[in-house]
């Protein structure tokens, strides 16, 4: 049940290629607008692109452009399924038979599907709720049984467009944890901006900016080594990325990065990149000198509260200092600062 | 507790029950010169019973005629992206705002014996012209819109995610269209019947236009009232109280419906 896919979109500026192994979750992350939904739209079936191919487990389900013959399978005959961040059980039917749907629409009789669907509503565990109209159960509940209607349709693809965003956060704990279990063998493509998801859910990171691919790998390997802005922005990190001269980081605007080499390290010359934690990171009014420190000098974007911490951005890189530091320092936009951070806190290693 | 509109003038209430004395005073003037005392007979008189079986079998056949053909209709508009698919929709609804007299005309030289498709198929011309089948196109004709109408909006308010969900888990267009769109969209559909049948049974001027006058085969309550109104004004009244307390029922029973 692998999927290979490639598309270019011209009207959204999207041109991706994604392939994902049988069996493996692909999380598809990246800022709004960066093309993940276009590029689930085009492997469901929902849009045409210019040029591209779909192949989903051997079979072709669409092909544009290239000389060679035209398909374009219905999105019903895709075995694709595809779960989005609002639920859309069918307001009409009873959970059961939301789950039912899929079966019933291929083929298996009332009885059968209906046996078929309380199994899945076991799965996911609500299968007391089978009788309730979909107005009576709550958003984790209802949200549940759509992952069991998407299931039991017994899709060769799953697609789900991030479909935790709309949930109270008390509740998602409790449908990851069914995510994890009933993603486990299955192929999928799951669309998030939580890093959790990624980590616990997915075998397999692919980063999406303005409509490319730009960083790919394993979940863990990208967000405690993330290569591009996105996805440090999410794992929490700030990175840099520049050439590395055998000693320092040397950024694009000729400043000098120090720190811990990781690993085998970059090769002399090549490009690399430093990565720090934003707690890591002291902020001065004033210029401050002495022990090996890195120092950057910025202007403050935002200031906002981040659990017990206050997050100052600025610019690309952002600091996590106490609230008394930012009252006694005065942070507001706007206002010159010093980052400072020190060596031993940055991690280099090959972009 | 009750919410409390905010931001609503109070004079606007002054023109809103002006309004509603305008559309309310004249039935109660109707129901005011109604003589009681021979009500019923003028109610149950040969004429009038076969004047209101004929109207309400003739609205049901219109009604059911506007949901076979304005459904697919509807679901087209609503659903399909075409050229000239805007220019459609006004011609679709131009009986809305066409006078009936205009529509049977129409009519009347499309399926008339001397008429577009009546003097190719003779055969069809002198069954439709004065029948009981003109009574019902003519209905047919003027209420059309009301149903196309209703349902497509609902169609447009109900979306499409619902059906994207639906082909998503397998199901062909039929499947989705019978399990899915029309459910989703059935309080539009019922409310576009209901103004549909509402429509048909008020239907006049097409109606005579196209179909003619004749008792028992023709002859509407609308149109029964209007003759009667020269020769017995009393039995006019009785009628046209009739057809005000079906058309309350009709519209009520649906009101009802929707509420639930």
């Amino acid at each position: 049940m692998s999927l290979v896919v490639t598309a270019t979109v011209p009207e959204r500026d999207v041109d991706v290629s994604l392939a994902v192994a049988p069996g493996e979750t692909v999380a598809l992350l990246g800022p709004n607008g960066a093309g993940k939904s276009t590029l689930l739209s085009v492997v469901a079936g929902l849009l045409r692109p210019a040029t591209g191919r779909v192949e989903l487990a051997g079979r072709v389900l669409a092909s544009y452009g290239g000389g060679r013959g035209r398909v374009d399978l219905a999105p019903h005959r895709r075995r694709v399924a595809l779960l989005a961040q609002d639920p859309l059980l069918f307001p009409h039917l009873s959970v059961l038979d939301n789950v039912a749907f899929g079966p019933r629409s291929t083929g298996a009789g009332r009885t059968a599907a209906r046996e078929r669907a309380r199994s899945w509503l076991e799965e996911v565990g609500i299968a007391e709720l089978a009788d309730r109209r979909p107005g009576q159960v709550s958003g984790g509940q209802a949200q549940r049984a759509a992952v069991a209607r998407a299931l039991a349709a017994e899709p060769d693809l799953l697609l789900l467009d991030e479909p935790m965003a709309a949930l109270d956060v008390a509740v998602t704990p409790a449908l990851r944890q069914v995510l994890r279990r009933v993603l486990a063998e299955r192929t999928c493509v799951l669309v998030t901006h939580d890093v959790l998801d990624a980590l616990l859910l997915a075998d397999r990171v692919v980063v999406l900016d303005g409509g490319r691919v730009v960083e790919e790998g394993p979940s863990r390997e990208v967000l405690t080594r993330p290569r591009s802005a996105f996805a440090a922005r999410l794992a929490g990190l700030n990175v840099v990325a520049g050439r590395w001269d055998g000693d320092h980081l040397v950024l694009p605007d000729g400043g000098v990065v120090g720190g811990r080499v990781v690993g085998d390290g970059p090769a002399r010359g090549t490009s690399a990149v430093a990565a720090f934690r934003p707690t890591a990171v002291a902020v001065y009014r004033e210029e401050p000198h002495g022990s090996p420190r890195n120092v950057v000098a910025t202007e403050v974007a935002a200031v906002e509260p981040l659990g017990d911490l206050v997050r100052v951005r600025a610019g690309d890189l952002a600091a996590d200092v106490t609230p008394q530091a930012a009252a006694e320092l005065e942070l507001v936009p706007g206002l010159r600062v010093w980052f400072s951070v020190k060596a031993t806190e940055v991690e280099v290693y090959p972009a | 507790m009750s919410t409390r509109p905010v931001g609503l003038p109070r004079w606007v209430v002054v023109p809103a029950a002006l309004g509603a004395v305008f559309v309310l005073l004249p039935l109660v003037a109707v129901v005011a010169q109604v003589d009681w005392s021979s009500f019923g007979a003028l109610i149950t008189s040969e004429s009038s019973r076969a004047a209101l079986a004929l109207s309400l079998r003739t609205s049901a056949a219109s009604t059911a005629a506007c949901v076979v053909v304005g459904v697919p209709m509807a679901l087209v508009l609503a659903r399909t992206r075409f050229p000239g698919q805007g220019v459609l929709r006004s011609l679709v609804l131009l009986p809305l705002v066409l006078p009936p007299v205009v529509g049977g005309l129409a009519l009347l030289y499309t399926f008339g014996r001397r008429g577009l498709v009546g003097e190719t198929f003779p055969v069809l011309g002198e069954e439709i012209a004065f029948s009981t089948l003109a009574v019902v196109m003519a209905q047919t004709f003027v209420a059309l819109p009301f149903l196309v109408v209703s349902l497509e909006g609902a169609l447009r308010t109900a979306g499409e995610r619902y059906e994207v969900v639906a082909a998503s888990l397998g199901a062909r267009p039929t499947t989705v269209l019978l399990r899915v769109t029309l459910p989703l969209a059935l309080p539009g559909l019922l409310s576009g019947a209901v103004l549909a049948f509402a429509r048909s049974l008020g239907e006049f001027g097409a109606t005579i236009t196209f179909a003619g006058s004749r008792e028992g085969v023709t002859r509407t309550l609308p149109l029964e009232i209007y003759l009667q109104r020269e020769t017995d004004p009393d039995a006019a009244i009785a009628l046209a109280l009739v057809l005000v307390v079906v058309a309350v029922l009709v519209i009520g029973l649906a009101g009802q419906r929707r509420a639930a």
